[in-house]
């Protein structure tokens, strides 16, 4: 259903890792920790400067890849993961992006299921990789049903 | 406090239980990642959907799981975390979430973890590659 987008990416989006945006990320993870909050802490750590959470990059825009049409509701987001050169700082711009990687079927259960799978990076303005991150996120025929559902709601 | 880098092999963090699933918890996860798919905060849609009622964002958990790490920042940093969402969360659920060092390479702790629910079932497990400075 989706196989033609292997290897497709989208363009370049700049983000900012906004002080602010960081602050209410680590709140809403219970975990208000000053590394992420208090630029007096930070000047005292190996960075000198306030960090982001590990899982922040989920917040950034990776721009929109082409024909992709995957609906925004009800989709199972089966497994996720980051990797980083160094930490993510407080005030930095980061250069984001989304290429799907690999998509296939399986039968399940319930019919048949969908994995699509992504790798979304984060560069310096110099194109050097601070962080990567890789999704698998599962299509189920339910959720097709559903957005069918979905669909006729709007129109 | 321990440091990280004194854990042994086989030896686990403390473990920490959060207050049970609030759905407030999930309208302030919402806001803060732009993740606003109705079924983790409308029960309506939640219910459309086939679910009991609404769930916690996958994200929420694994952004949770996280914490463990956070008192440990002047030693290093999270460098790899991988998770799997293998079952899901419900309002007032009780999560407890705990990690286990498994291994030692150079600069790198290996550790697994894993969010559990009330009945003891782990609802996220994963890996954290902990690189000391």
């Amino acid at each position: 259903m989706y196989k033609h987008l292997i290897g497709k990416s989208s363009e370049k989006v700049l983000n900012l890792v906004e002080r602010g945006a960081v602050k209410k990320f680590a709140e809403a993870i219970g975990d208000p920790h000053p590394i992420y909050i208090d630029r007096e802490f930070a000047s005292n750590t190996k960075y000198k400067t306030n960090i982001a959470p590990p899982t922040f990059p989920i917040t950034f825009d990776y721009g929109r890849i082409q024909d992709s049409g995957l609906p925004k509701a009800g989709l199972i987001h089966g497994e996720q993961e980051f990797e980083y050169v160094r930490p993510l700082f407080v005030g930095e711009e980061v250069y984001c992006y989304s290429k799907v990687t690999d998509y296939y079927e399986k039968q399940g259960s319930n019919g048949s299921l969908g994995f699509m799978v992504r790798k979304n990076s984060g560069e310096d303005k110099e194109g050097n990789e601070i962080f990567s991150s890789k999704s698998i996120i599962i299509i189920t025929e339910t959720v097709r049903k559903g957005m069918k559902h979905a669909e006729n709601l709007r129109t | 406090m321990l440091k990280i880098s004194e854990l042994n092999i086989g030896e686990s963090s403390p473990l920490q239980t959060l207050d049970p699933v609030s759905r407030i918890d999930l309208i302030k996860y919402a806001g803060a990642s732009g993740d606003y798919n109705p079924i983790h905060t409308i029960d309506d849609t939640a219910k459309q959907t086939g679910l009991p009622g609404i769930i916690a964002h996958g994200m929420w958990t694994m952004g949770n799981l996280s914490k463990l790490f956070t008192a440990y920042i002047g030693e290093g940093f999270v460098q790899k975390y991988t998770v799997r969402f293998a079952g899901m969360i419900f309002l007032n659920d009780v999560v407890t979430l705990q990690a286990k060092l498994i291994d030692k390479k150079e600069n790198d702790l290996h550790f697994e973890v894993n969010a559990t629910n009330q009945k003891g079932k782990a609802v996220v497990m994963g890996n954290v590659v902990f690189r000391l400075h």
